[in-house]
């Protein structure tokens, strides 16, 4: 009897728990939809910010997170995914081995701001790539990279030996076997990865404060070179820069609607896809 | 009838690093017939079958000495042509192990990481391999659904199909039925007794009847031992070793 008492208490304390972390993410979206919700429409997600940023849209801040968060993943999927294979698939037991893997781990623990000195020193001054898409999208392309790693390396863990025996078996060379057999079915896994570094890279202001973002630009970046606007770099302008805060509060909240829906639709897509791929394994 | 050898084992020992998992031996794997391997778990059996395809390569610190003759070379040679060698030695695992891929990529793979682009005599194998592991007329219409919506069963006689695909010549099972229900069992046996027409086969198996029921030669092996090698009648009436008979009649293993 008392012991059932003392598992009633601590599943009740559970499950409480459970419903208050749940609580804080309603808490967050109902926040940002009140305040955010007034400054949405169709011009402002397609046109330029006006009046020193108290009005119009912010088109150029879309426009420029799509290019970072883009550039990012086109540099770091090869890598990431190349590096995984090798942990994976082909590493042999030895030192190089266990100093990338505790590299790996060393970097997803990096605070982000560090990532963007990083940047600055090296892509922007350093290689001498100036305040860029490139600068920017290598910055936050480091910073996801431990993302795509782990989570490729994951995907890759999670098909079956016994897919790679069969494909050996056959007269598979070990590089047949990946390409044809283990990266396919591997796929979704690492689809997952990069859904979600999207979401990470999207949503990132310090990477990108010395690399890429700036202020204020008119108009579409021209070429990997040009420095855009970002929404995430926005939102932070938007709050600490202008005359006008009243008004510049509620495009901020707008700008963190569109970023909360992005990386909401997001990751419901990995969740989704993370699903279906689960279920397909099943026998 | 050929009485033709098509595998000739001799002072074959085996290693796992410093443990010897096979202890000097010879066997001779006759064409066109069925040898059955059996023996108590851990005894070495799939370690020797795995040899015979250089799938035992896969494990690091493995170490292979005596010779394995197949079609007239050594192929413990490190110089042997390995894809060449498992195309012409096929293997079906003990758990169905199809790809997650359909039903006609299944049978294609191993003709397409050959290099072979001939869409239509790729189609022509598929169809034929197909009619060959007797899964023909139960997939005929869906080869394009995925080879995992399968039966265990069916899933096993694709994996047959898939070695045969590749124009194996000897096909080695490693306890093929082990995860089946009867039925298949018994369809999965059918299917080996008639491949023996045209391929040599080796089995391995724990169950005792269904060697008896398809083997013509039955090799008793028993830590690394090969006790007792000879025509699957005699090995099950006459025992000539103890430990055999041992084994044979339950008495361990
Ligand atoms: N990859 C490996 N590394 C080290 N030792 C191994 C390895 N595979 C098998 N062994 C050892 O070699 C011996 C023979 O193993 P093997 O798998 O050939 O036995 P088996 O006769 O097939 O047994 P079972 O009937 O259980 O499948 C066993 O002692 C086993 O522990
Ligand atoms: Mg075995």
């Amino acid at each position: 009897m008392k012991n059932k008492i003392i598992q009633q208490f601590f599943f009740s304390l559970i499950t409480i728990s459970a419903l208050i972390t749940a609580l804080f993410l309603l808490i967050i979206i109902f926040f940002i939809f009140k305040n955010g919700f007034n400054a949405i429409s169709w011009e402002f997600i397609t046109s330029v910010p006006k009046n020193g940023m108290t009005a119009g849209g912010v088109s150029p801040a879309i426009i420029g997170s799509f290019c970072l968060v883009a550039a990012a993943i086109l540099f770091s999927l090869p890598l990431g995914l190349a590096c995984a294979v090798y942990l994976q698939e082909y590493s042999p037991k030895n030192y190089i081995v266990d100093i990338v893997k505790t590299g790996v781990s060393n970097l997803a623990s990096v605070p982000s701001v560090v990532f963007g000195l990083f940047g600055l020193a090296v892509f922007v001054k350093f290689f001498g790539f100036g305040v860029s898409i490139l600068s920017g999208g290598l910055t936050l392309a480091i910073l996801v990279l431990p993302n795509i790693i782990t989570t490729s390396q994951e995907a890759l863990s999670a098909v079956p030996y016994s897919f790679r025996e069969a494909s050996l078996a056959l007269g598979a060379t070990q590089w047949q076997t990946i390409r044809k057999v283990v990266l396919p079915a591997a796929l979704p896994g690492i689809l997952t990865g990069i859904i979600l570094s999207i979401g990470r890279a999207a949503g990132e202001t310090a990477p990108i404060m010395f690399t890429a973002a700036v202020f204020y630009k008119k108009g579409r970046p021209d070429s990997i070179m040009s420095e855009v606007m970002a929404l995430p770099y926005h939102i932070y302008a938007l709050m600490t820069e202008g005359v006008n805060p009243e008004k510049q509060t509620v495009i901020a909240y707008g700008c963190a609607l569109i970023l909360l829906v992005l990386v909401a639709v997001l990751s419901s897509l990995a969740v989704f896809i993370r699903n279906k791929y689960r279920s397909s394994y099943e026998r | 009838m050929s009485d033709e050898i098509k595998i000739k084992v001799s002072n074959l020992n085996f290693y796992y690093g410093k443990m010897q998992a096979l202890k000097n031996i010879n066997i001779d794997i006759m064409d066109k017939k069925i040898t059955a391997l059996i023996g108590p778990s851990g005894c070495g059996k799939s370690t020797l079958i795995r040899i015979f395809n250089r799938m035992c390569d896969l494990v690091i610190g493995a170490k292979a000495e005596g010779s394995v003759i197949f079609d007239g070379e050594n192929i413990l040679n490190s110089s042997i042509d390995i894809v060449k060698l498992r195309q012409k030695i096929g293997m079906v695992f003990q758990k169905p192990n199809p790809f997650p891929k359909t039903i006609f990529q299944n049978i294609a793979y191993g003709l397409e990481i050959n290099g072979c682009k001939d869409k239509s005599f790729i189609k022509f194998k598929v169809e034929e391999t197909l009619k060959k592991a007797a899964l023909w007329e139960d997939v005929k219409d869906r080869l394009n659904d995925s080879a995992l919506g399968l039966s265990g069963g069916q899933q096993q006689r694709l994996c047959i199909a898939r070695a045969l695909a590749v124009e194996a010549q000897v096909i080695l099972f490693d306890e093929p039925c082990a995860s089946l229900d009867p039925i298949s069992t018994a369809k999965i046996e059918e299917l080996i007794l008639e491949l023996q027409n045209n391929y040599a086969i080796i089995i391995v198996t724990h169950n005792m009847q269904q060697a008896s029921r398809v083997s013509d030669y039955t090799a008793f092996m028993y830590l690394g031992d090969l006790i007792e090698f000879g025509s699957t009648n005699q090995i099950f009436t006459v025992p000539k070793n103890p430990k055999t008979e041992e084994y044979l009649s339950g008495k361990f293993g």
